[in-house]
């Protein structure tokens, strides 16, 4: 097991460097002047200033360089200082708690949702309960999701008031149920639809017959076998969303104004603040490679039959 | 690398075994009500966004360019059934003319992807090697970080973003998904009898490919085409939307959608059209590749 963390983590390397060059690279192209940026649009910027600015952010090295200066920071902890002169480090440390707020209610919500409804359809398969799932399922992957936000903000944030309609102001729960709602609509139609498929493969397997055999209940059988077995690609599926949500919370902490880090990286995109999008995209791909190989230990310790591939 | 299946999951449709081998296509019926519906939205939009001066003069205010600014955020009146923007031009008329780029971007994108999972798919599951390597550790990059920051990082360093560099974003970024699709499914084939008969006897890898393997590999990934639409035309309205995608003058959902955004609260018709075809627009592709789906690859239901 350690040896298959460890593989993995050497894995990573390249995929890391590659990903944060991209990153780095594409900002680095951002058109406009960097001088004019820091030094804010009204200022006259003397040769002296422009010079100064240029030495202090290296503006002047090559790419290379530059990209070299900041994984050699990012290493240290260091994600750099954006062009206010606030340390990235510092506005992630302010963001990262409300995301991890809603994303981890985005989630349970998910989890709850799609498997709960994946196992009403499997086991009423054919019949209406799993014709409504299907049907509802479908909607849900049809309708834009940021339509959906737009509607939840206006009839039960604005014209109903029963929740606030952007912001965190009110905490956890009532302000995060709102953004949490649109963030888990993303991934309750694939999972449903993999816990339906999984549960109704399950029902034909020989530990069921042997179950049936022993004179179990369909009910313990059920619960006890054929859930808890089919639970293995979806446990998969639900890690493996966890880097969606942070891809979705940039669009829904944007339209209910929810100050995470997906509204950070928005807002540092709208004020083309490159050291805010390097240093939070950075940090959104850690994440999610962190959590990609979490997920694989699980299921590995969950299920036997999964072997940690040898070559990985 | 990250992505790659390193764990062997055991996946639901492992045990299709010939004795539960689907009915052959041309004898599962096709026209029934779950296509033909959806089939008809689907076509009608089509038209829309083929011939949107066709529909958008029916209240006799055809030009979506024809503005008023002092009609600003009007309501409906009669001419003018779904009201007017902020530059007081008639909503309906730029609601008609906001599905062409939508849908070209649906079509354009999903044909770029399937195109590149044809031809990549194919050449690494049949070539194997350092073909399959190269290819599979390019996805594994793409799988490797989310999606949706890759292209906000990429578009927003892009000033003119038009149609086409939208189309070329999203496919850079979805090609993985359906490539992993047709590989998966043309590694399958490469190992069947046919194949290896097809090899044995000295037939070229062009005409292997294209006459036994592609035939027999394709289902999956034309199963996922018309969902497919719908996902890149709700991609490309998030993007806009965004403010990274299509940009003004260009008439679009997205682009209505985004100036719509700060005056939602007293004028949500402004918000409320331009969201109601992009669904019923993606629902109906959604709905019909949904149908279309059990059509081709019936192990999925």
């Amino acid at each position: 097991m350690v040896a298959f963390v460890v593989r993995r983590i050497i894995g990573m390397v390249p995929l890391v460097i590659g990903a944060t060059f991209v990153i780095f690279a594409a900002v680095y192209a951002l058109p406009g002047d960097p001088v004019r940026a820091i030094a804010g649009p009204t200022t006259e910027i003397s040769p002296a200033t422009r010079t100064a600015i240029t030495e202090e952010y290296d503006l002047d090295d090559p790419l290379l360089v530059q990209y070299w200066y900041y994984v050699t920071g990012v290493l240290r902890g260091d994600l750099g200082v954006d062009l206010r002169g606030r340390p990235v480090f510092e506005l992630v440390e302010a963001a990262w708690p409300v995301t991890l707020q809603l994303g981890a209610t985005a989630w349970a919500m998910m989890a709850l949702l799609g498997v709960g409804l994946g196992t009403l359809a499997a086991m009423h398969r054919g019949h209406s309960p799993d014709w409504a799932v299907l049907g509802l399922t479908t909607v849900i992957v049809g309708i834009p999701y940021f339509v959906v936000a737009y509607v939840l903000q206006i009839v039960v944030g604005v014209q109903l008031g029963w929740l606030p309609a952007s912001g965190v102001r009110e905490g956890w729960p009532a302000s995060y149920v709102l953004p949490a709602v649109c963030l888990a609509m993303l991934g309750v139609p694939e999972l449903a639809r993999l816990t339906r498929a999984s549960i109704i493969e399950n029902r034909y397997a020989d530990f069921v017959d042997t179950a049936t055999a022993k004179g179990l209940t369909p009910r313990v059988i059920m619960v006890r076998h054929i859930v808890r077995n089919s639970l293995v690609p979806v446990v998969s599926v639900l890690g493996l969303s966890l880097g969606f949500l942070l891809g979705g919370a940039i669009l829904v902490e944007g339209i209910f104004a929810v100050p995470g880090l997906g509204y950070t990286l928005f807002t540092g995109i709208e004020q083309k603040n490159g050291p805010v999008v390097v240093g939070i995209s950075t940090l959104m791909v850690f994440i999610f490679l962190a959590l990609n190989l979490i997920v694989d230990v699980v299921c590995g310790l969950l299920d036997p039959r999964i072997r940690l591939v040898r070559d990985a | 690398m990250s992505g790659t299946p390193e764990t062997t999951v055991v996946t639901p449709y492992v045990t299709l075994t010939p004795e539960t081998a689907p009915t052959p296509l041309r004898h599962r019926p096709l026209l029934t009500p779950r296509v033909l519906l959806p089939a008809s939205v689907v076509a009608l939009v089509l038209v829309v966004a083929a011939f949107p001066g066709w529909f958008a003069g029916w209240f006799g205010h055809g030009d979506p360019r024809t503005c008023d600014l002092a009609n600003s955020r009007g309501g409906p009146t009669s001419g003018h059934p779904f009201g007017f923007d902020i530059q007081g031009c008639d909503l309906y008329a730029n609601v008609v003319y906001g599905t062409r780029p939508s849908v070209f971007i649906g079509l354009a994108v999903t044909a770029g992807t399937v195109i590149i999972a044809v031809v990549l798919g194919c050449a690494a599951a049949y070539f194997g090697g350092l073909v399959d390597s190269a290819v599979s550790r390019t996805m594994d990059v793409f799988f490797g970080f989310p999606v949706l920051v890759g292209q906000v990082v990429i578009l927003s360093t892009i000033e003119a973003r038009n149609a086409f560099v939208v189309a070329g974003v999203l496919i850079l970024f979805f090609w993985p998904y359906t490539t992993r699709l047709m590989r998966s499914a043309a590694l399958a084939t490469v190992s069947l009898g046919y194949v290896q008969a097809a090899r044995g006897v000295g037939a070229s890898p062009w005409r292997v490919i294209i006459r036994h393997v592609l035939p027999n590999s394709s289902g999956p990934v034309l199963a996922v085409v018309g969902i497919g639409i719908g996902a890149m035309i709700t991609a490309e309205s998030a993007l806009t939307f965004l403010g990274v995608g299509l940009r003004q003058p260009t008439i679009s959902w997205g682009v209505q959608l985004n100036t719509a955004r700060d005056a939602f609260r007293a004028d949500p018709h402004l918000l409320l059209f331009p969201s109601l075809f992009l669904t019923v627009t993606v629902l109906a592709f959604v709905l019909l590749g949904d149908a279309l789906r059990d059509v081709f690859d019936p192990r999925l239901q």
